[in-house]
């Protein structure tokens, strides 16, 4: 352990959003009975774990990792998430899509545009149900879309998992209040307030290892309106899409079929936060499950996603 | 990379505003100025604006969140907005402004270091400056910002922004409000909002973002007496860490110091701080507003709820006098019987009496049998055990608490202590 006096350098904004969301991590060890961390493998649930493990030293951290595998992962993702539940010492659990897909929970899109994204509702409210858990934790970011500006650190779903915008409880100074009918769970956002830029900068003076996937790298992928896809065998291709070698990365990683690659050189955490500070589009301009339509992530919440 | 950015600070700040009164106006023109806005959140923006037959871009449309909203073209709820500037990081609480909506005003406010308030250079002071003005009192916002907007519709006058400005100074003194600041702009052309006004050349203060960037923060609660409310405690049971026992919290005020003598309320046994952790790290001293794990030098029982401190003592008392918000279309009673969490801990309560309910419009004092939704009054709270607090014009933390309604578990109302 390294020994340092802090009192003497302000609390600046990294530090203040890591206190918070510390301080609610703990809240929902005390006031829930099985919770679970929520992990895509994204750079935000990343961050959540390590907050995670940061807030129950030397403890170790007192929930499971969920993650809703779509079967459409990328290698590297599912290689990180490994390394990370076994350096942890955390516990794994994986509720699949597949099988949801293969048990007729769900019944597979077809078409060019088929993706998952929208059936890990139904896996997630499964493994919820499954094994009990009572909250479930997620990265998602206030900042990332226009429905979830309103989202709460605690937010209250009832027995079918929806969300209902109009009945959400009122969150004042950092009081949450987790009580709940037999049934109902919460999904918990410890990172609420955090952007983009907060993600990565606190990335880079934590000196988080991250998956390779987010730097730079020679991928074959494809241009789908506007957009750059990985070329991997559960796309399926129209007949004037053409498979190039490109060096790209991610912004954000979802399941194959809507995670967009940006064509980038950024090879370092200095590359990427110098990259998003010049860059004019949001992350999720990248993901195509957003452009359904103007509003598909609120339907998509109200339905019971993340 | 920009060394800056890892240095700057965090403001937080709130608005409230109505339908026509420019507000999201505002913020979309703070958001776009300051080049937060991405493109394909503009071009989405103007393709809704398109739609709706607008013929300029309508900024407003920006900050509206949830479809149900933006039929109606108002804002039900508080939405939370981030920007960053090279100075500073801001997190917007943007409320709607009718009565209706009070709860929402005081939610928004509960977090807020700074409350901005639009007046409407046609109109003057009105009936809604005063409710948020009382709010923004209320929830003790150090720092209020008075953006008189439209002055593009009065010719930029400055004889009407002077009137406004001591109209409003007795209602600011009449609350109590420190630290106003006076800003004449247009959020819809600009003027003094990021760029300094060329039609007001007679104003020579701060643009509303200077004021933003150099506002001081309400955190630096680093010189009042130490307030940590215990989470949890950490023990890892593990071979390494055997004798380990961490109190986490949040430092809500304070500075917590290795070697320092605290009581730990309620029990008021006093002990001597051995070690702060913060994950992996060992620090010796902290400040206000940080996590942290606390190991003691005694063994003394102590669990989620209780409160270490030092310096000036807290109060504690089973009888406590608040003025509260409430939140809930059912009303409370006389009488009414609710769990009440203060901080990190839970008692029962019980509704004395209702001292007074105050018009927030008139600021008049009235008797009331019941408080409905969005009521703001005074009231006496029987607790089933002690309380350790501090008044909320000295501590946030401590001197706040919520009602929950024990039967539908929604939060109900908000407690502001006295």
């Amino acid at each position: 352990m390294n020994s340092e006096n802090r009192n003497r350098e302000k609390m600046t904004h990294l530090r203040e959003l890591e206190a918070e969301s510390i301080y609610v991590l703990r809240e929902v060890a005390a006031q829930f009975e099985c919770p679970a961390i929520l992990f895509s493998g994204g750079k935000d649930s990343i961050v959540v774990t390590h907050l995670a493990y940061k807030a129950f030293y030397p403890a170790r951290i007192p929930f499971p990792l969920v993650h809703i595998d779509t079967g459409h992962n990328f290698a590297e993702t599912i290689e990180y998430r490994d390394a990370l539940v076994e350096r942890l010492g955390a516990q794994l659990i994986v509720g699949s899509v597949q099988e949801s897909i293969d048990t007729g929970r769900v019944r597979e899109e077809t078409g060019y545009n088929a993706s998952r994204n929208r059936l890990q509702t139904t896996t997630l409210l499964d493994t919820i149900e499954k094994h009990k858990f009572d909250a479930a934790i997620g990265g998602a970011r206030r900042d990332e879309e226009k429905a979830r500006a309103k989202e709460r650190f605690f937010s209250h779903r009832d027995e079918f998992g929806q969300w209902d915008p109009r009945n959400q409880r009122p969150e004042l100074w950092d009081i949450y209040n987790g009580h709940k009918q037999i049934g109902e769970h919460f999904r918990v956002f410890p990172i609420s307030n955090w952007t983009e830029m907060d993600v990565w900068q606190y990335i880079l003076s934590e000196r988080i290892e991250m998956p390779s996937i987010y730097f730079t790298h020679r991928r074959r992928v494809f241009q789908r309106d506007g957009q750059w896809l990985a070329a991997e065998e559960c796309m399926k291709l129209r007949p004037e899409e053409t498979v190039e070698i490109r060096e790209v990365r991610c912004r954000t990683i979802g399941d194959i079929s809507c995670t967009g690659l940006t064509i980038s050189r950024a090879s370092s955490l200095e590359d990427i936060i110098e990259e998003i500070a010049s860059s004019r589009v949001t992350e999720r301009g990248g993901r195509a499950d957003d452009k359904r339509s103007e509003t598909s992530m609120e339907e998509r919440k109200i339905a019971g996603y993340f | 990379m920009e060394r800056g950015y890892l240095d700057m600070e965090l403001l937080r700040f709130t608005t409230a505003g109505s339908v026509d009164d420019g507000k999201s106006t505002l913020i979309g023109r703070l958001l776009y100025d300051s080049k937060s806005i991405f493109e394909d959140q503009l071009e989405a923006v103007e393709t809704a604006s398109r739609n709706r037959g607008n013929e300029e871009v309508n900024l407003a449309l920006l900050t509206d969140g949830l479809r149900s909203e933006r039929e109606q073209g108002i804002t039900i709820d508080v939405a939370y907005r981030y920007f960053a500037t090279p100075r500073r990081k801001f997190i917007i609480a943007d409320t709607p402004g009718h009565i209706q909506y009070t709860r929402n005003m005081v939610t928004g406010a509960s977090t807020a270091d700074l409350a901005i308030i639009l007046i409407d250079a046609r109109g003057g002071v009105k009936e809604q400056t005063v409710r948020h003005s009382f709010i923004a009192s209320m929830l003790g916002i150090g720092q209020v910002a008075v953006c008189v907007n439209k002055m593009d519709l009065v010719d930029f006058s400055q004889a009407v922004f002077d009137s406004i400005v001591s109209e409003y100074r007795v209602l600011a003194e009449k609350l109590g409000l420190r630290n106003v600041h006076f800003i004449p702009i247009s959020a819809k052309l600009g003027d003094n909002v990021v760029e300094q006004s060329t039609n007001m050349v007679w104003y020579a203060g701060q643009t509303l973002m200077e004021l933003l960037e150099s506002a001081p923060i309400g955190k630096s609660f680093t010189d009042a007496s130490l307030r940590m409310t215990v989470q949890g405690v950490i023990r890892p049971m593990s071979e390494r860490f055997h004798d380990y026992r961490g109190y986490t919290g949040r430092v809500a005020s304070g500075v917590l110091r290795v070697g320092d003598e605290v009581t730990v309320y309620p029990s008021e046994r006093v002990s001597i701080i051995r070690a702060i952790n913060l994950g992996e790290h060992q620090l010796t001293e902290t400040q206000a507003g940080e996590s942290v794990a606390v190991q003691l030098a005694d063994d003394i029982d102590i669990g989620r709820g209780d409160l270490i401190a030092s310096g000036k003592a807290p109060k504690v008392s089973n009888e406590i006098k608040l003025k509260v918000c409430w939140f809930n279309a059912n009303p409370l009673l006389t009488g009414g019987r609710y769990i009440i969490r203060h901080a990190t801990r839970e008692v029962q309560g019980i509704a004395k009496s209702i001292d007074y309910r105050i018009d927030i419009e008139t600021l008049t004092q009235e008797p009331a049998a019941r408080l409905e939704m969005n009521d703001i009054a005074a009231l006496t709270l029987k607790t089933s055990a002690s309380l350790v607090f501090d008044p909320y014009k000295e501590n946030r933390t401590t001197g706040s608490l919520i009602f929950i309604d024990p039967a539908t578990f929604e939060t109900v109302g908000a407690g502001i202590i006295l």
